[in-house]
């Protein structure tokens, strides 16, 4: 069923830019502050990230449904042709397959770096995520471990993906001991956390905004470089609300933060970048100052990852908090092809939720 | 499907369209409006509507251009498969050629494909090997052909197909869901014990052949003993091997100490087998501060890094896929040693029974897989568990050499896992052995069997087709073994058992903070915040805990 629709993949992204959302993605993400490197898009930051890894460490591999030719989404590009169809390889059609598999190869002292084509087909391998991978070493008392696994899913809405091509499953990899969850905002981001991830130690779900692809462009330093795991970034600095989130709907929330800066409301914004074990502490630190929180996802409200910041900020800041923490996030509906705009924590939507906040 | 700007001429064999439509087609091929692609597409869907004339010229015009090569194996991808549905039918419909210009049907499809594919296929899809990835990795990657689907009459015809070319045949037959005769069972030894004439076996030294013995018995003191301790509630579970002790130590005695073993929950001996001892594995049980497990795991769920034997986990099949992996990490460093996983019957029916199989066959891994079939899966018998011969016939779907194997049979077991051991390692691919035996203990100290099986049946299989008893009498017969060391040996292993039980029930638990380490390579803030609470908690309220937890 899923090959067919999976072929979209690359058709899916190239065609973005027609579909426009009143929180408009047309613009470039969050630049970063200073620049050197080149200007690349996400799918080649990610690229370039997979060429170091496989380039500085001769036990790395990259295997996955269709990773051998580029990918879907051609995060893979020439990957095989540099470093050989031994290390670089396509895998039958099979989830629980591929990540079974790279915990075996991981379990062995390399770094395994499997690709599931759609964050959305990431179940059929859950039971080898959250069973096997996320226990591997503490179940055996450390004596052995599948710390060198990396998976990458690209997640998330992408205009119209409908129920299979969009989902955004962060929440029930959090609720993992053992597992790490990443999810990168920008295309340098996305290279120096990628191969943070690769070097952990520990298993690792990495989620690609696949929205961004292309989307987003930003210079991206060419040298190896690693980006921190579980430290957040304040990317806006403001003085009279926090928000808080990851990946692709940074950007919907920074339109947010400078429609309401025209309002005279200071935001302050959050990127995660790691959402378990999370930086709860700059969260804590800058809801403090602020005094009032907002969480944004895509995933749907209930039971997402909101709700555990949310959670755990009441019991670190109740007293600091002068509005109750807001919460705009996906609908619990499955993701609605035609409705996508509906579906969708929008700018508009965060806009009034920040200005209720303030006038609490 | 169809691509809206073609147009469909509704007579084939009107020739003045062929001019036009070429001329239409390279206008679009040109302005790169039309793929060859969705030419190929197109002609494919509709190819009843064109007379093969009509189409050899087309494609004589778009093979020749400079993308032929991707033409050519669109043509062949695509052609294929329509060539196995067209095929069928048009061996039942040879009458005349339609000239029918409605899409949907079927009879001039099946005739239309008949002439794609004998005049059309011949002068395009010869050069076979441009078919193959060449990497190296797949080298086997041809199916072997059974000399049954050979059909002689048609052979000319054949499919050129990726994995090896396929014959055609007139003859509308399908492959029975299995074969007239059951797969038969590998044996060498009789009930007896007497070895049987003309067996094809591995020779076992005496010292070998002993030490196999010996470990033998001690699994079955282990589980007697052991089973006796948990049902006293001296700790809180156990699994026995009752029945089964050949499949394990006769595999574990064929297997060289680098091979990677990758356990169930049922093959104890092979671990036994390679030295871990019974303070070890009292200590586990026990969940005590010794245990390699670090006591976070339920009885029976061994590992050892020291002993090439992978921390058992209980989800059942899951080793499988990883199986895979561990074995391409051999391969990818060109070790002399191969990853064996067992599984039992009920894992077959597993998800990742399939993942496993087929990704060890596909990357051309180094794994022997062994089945012990022992019947049952906690109450579900096999014939609720799956059809067709077993487990055996499983592995030729994979393109996995099979092989099945009377698993009551100590020599047997070794002679063949000896055997498949060396075609992992050597011949670099997977091996699927399949044991026959069956489960006489209870499957866990959770469950009563009596409720879904007769005693009879039990009893048969521990007194009739007793595996330990089987090889003892050959050993005896080679003149290897006494009844004197017999005793000796039983209770010299039941006095080392019951102390070593006593040392590990009396060895305290292991300190808190090993709850929370290893969940990741160093404590997160989380857990450091959790540990801090939890020691708290214990110190405002000690009885609500155990207290032989150092915190």
């Amino acid at each position: 069923m899923a090959t067919s629709f999976r072929r979209f993949g690359r058709r899916l992204v190239g065609s973005i830019s027609r579909n426009n959302f009143s929180t408009s993605c047309e613009k470039q993400l969050i630049q970063q502050q200073d620049g050197g490197g080149k200007s690349l898009n996400l799918y080649s930051a990610i690229n370039q990230a997979l060429h170091i890894a496989l380039e500085t460490d001769p036990r790395a591999y990259v295997f996955g449904e269709d990773v051998s030719f580029g990918g879907v989404f051609r995060c893979t590009t020439g990957l095989a042709d540099r470093f050989g169809k031994s290390r670089v390889f396509n895998t039958p059609l099979c989830e629980q397959g591929i990540v079974g598999f790279g915990i075996g190869l991981a379990a062995m002292g390399n770094r395994a770096i499997a690709e599931i084509q759609f964050a959305d087909y990431i179940f059929p391998a859950f039971d080898q995520i959250v069973n096997e991978a996320a226990k591997f070493r503490y179940r055996s008392g450390n004596q052995f471990n599948c710390g060198g696994l990396t998976i990458r899913a690209p997640y998330g809405a992408v205009g119209h993906g409908g129920h299979y091509h969009s989902q955004s499953p962060e929440a029930f990899f959090c609720h993992v001991p053992g597992l790490k969850v990443v999810i990168p905002r920008s295309p340098r981001q996305a290279k120096g956390l990628l191969l943070s991830c690769i070097r952990d130690p520990n298993p690792i779900v990495f989620f690609e905004p696949k929205w961004l692809y292309r989307l987003s462009i930003e210079e991206v330093p060419e040298d190896d470089y690693m980006l921190p795991l579980s430290e957040a970034e304040v990317i806006r600095e403001g003085s009279d609300i926090t928000l808080v989130g990851w990946g692709a709907q940074l950007s919907v929330m920074e339109d947010a933060c400078i429609d309401a800066e025209k309002e005279g409301i200071s935001c302050e914004l959050i990127d995660l970048k790691t959402l378990i074990p999370w930086d709860k502490e700059m969260v804590e630190a800058s809801v403090k100052k602020t005094g009032r929180l907002l969480i944004s996802h895509e995933a749907p409200i209930t039971g997402g990852f909101g709700a555990e910041i949310s959670a755990s900020i009441v019991e670190r800041c109740f007293l600091r908090l002068e509005a109750p923490v807001a919460r705009v996030c996906g609908l619990d509906t499955p993701f609605p092809l035609v409705f996508e705009p509906f579906y969708m924590p929008t700018k508009n939507k965060i806009l009034d939720a920040i200005k209720s906040t303030i006038n609490y | 499907m169809s691509h809206p700007i073609l147009l469909i001429p509704n007579n084939n064999n009107n020739n003045n369209n062929v001019f036009v439509l070429i001329l239409q087609f390279l206008i679009f091929y040109i302005t790169q409006q039309l793929t060859p692609h969705l030419l190929l597409h197109h002609l494919l869907l509709h190819k009843s509507f064109y007379s093969h004339r009509d189409l050899r010229s087309l494609m004589a015009i778009f093979l020749a251009r400079s993308r032929a090569t991707a033409v050519q194996r669109y043509v062949r991808k695509n052609v294929g498969f329509s060539e196995i549905i067209l095929g069928v039918r048009s061996s039942c419909n040879s009458s005349s050629s339609s000239s029918s210009s409605s899409s949907s049907n079927i009879i001039s499809q099946a005739v239309a494909g008949k002439y794609f594919r004998k005049h059309l296929l011949p002068s395009s899809c010869n050069t076979t090997k441009s078919f193959s990835t060449a990497a190296g990795r797949f080298k086997s990657t041809a199916a072997a052909v059974d000399s049954s689907f050979v059909s002689e009459s048609d052979d000319d015809q054949a499919l050129d197909f990726p994995g090896g070319k396929v014959t055609y045949t007139p003859e509308m037959k399908f492959i029975s869901e299995s074969s007239d005769k059951r797969v038969p069972c590998y044996r060498v030894l009789d009930d007896n014990g007497e070895l049987i004439n003309g067996s094809h076996f591995a020779q076992l030294s005496k010292e070998v052949a002993v030490k196999m013995y010996g470990d033998m018995v001690t699994l079955q003191i282990m589980d007697f003993v052991l089973y006796e301790a948990q049902r006293q509630g001296r700790f809180s579970f156990y699994m026995t091997t009752i029945g089964e002790e050949a499949i394990n130590i006769g595999s574990a005695a064929a297997l060289k100490e680098d091979d990677l073993i990758l356990p169930q929950y049922r093959e104890p001996g092979v671990l036994l087998w390679r030295g871990y001892t019974l303070q070890q594995f009292t200590n586990q049980l026990f969940a005590n501060k010794d245990d390699d497990g670090k006591g976070r795991q339920m009885p029976v769920h061994y590992g050892s890094k020291k002993h090439n034997y992978v921390t058992i986990s209980s989800p059942i099949a899951t080793q499988l896929p990883q199986a895979a992996g561990m074995a391409y990490s051999l391969k990818m460093d060109k070790k002399d040693a191969c990853v064996v996983a067992y599984i039992g019957d009920g894992g077959t029916s597993e998800g990742d029974f399939h993942a496993g199989l087929n990704f060890a066959a596909v990357t051309e891994a180094p794994v022997v897989f062994i089945c012990r079939n022992n019947g049952w899966a906690i109450s579900t018998n096999i014939s609720e568990q799956f059809r067709s011969d077993g487990i055996v016939v499983k592995g030729r779907g994979y393109g996995i050499k099979s092989i099945r194997v009377d698993g009551n049979d100590a020599l047997a077991v070794y002679s063949a896992i000896r055997a498949a051991r060396e075609i992992a390692v050597t011949e670099q691919k997977p091996v699927l052995v399949e044991t026959l035996s069956y489960r006489v203990g209870h499957h866990s100290t959770s469950d009563d069997s009596t409720k879904y099986r007769t005693s009879d049946e039990i009893q048969y299989w521990k007194m009739e087709r007793n595996p330990v008893n089987r090889f003892r009498n050959w050993i005896e017969r080679n003149g290897w073994w006494s009844e004197q060391q017999e005793s000796e040996l039983r209770s010299s292993i039941r006095k080392q058992l019951l102390q070593a039980m006593q040392t590990a029930e009396k060895t305290e638990k292991p300190p808190i903070t090993e709850m929370f380490s290893d969940v990741y390579d160093v404590l997160p803030a989380n857990l450091l915040d959790q540990e801090k609470q939890l020691t708290e908690s214990i110190r405002k309220h000690p009885k609500d805990f155990p207290t032989d937890f150092a915190v």
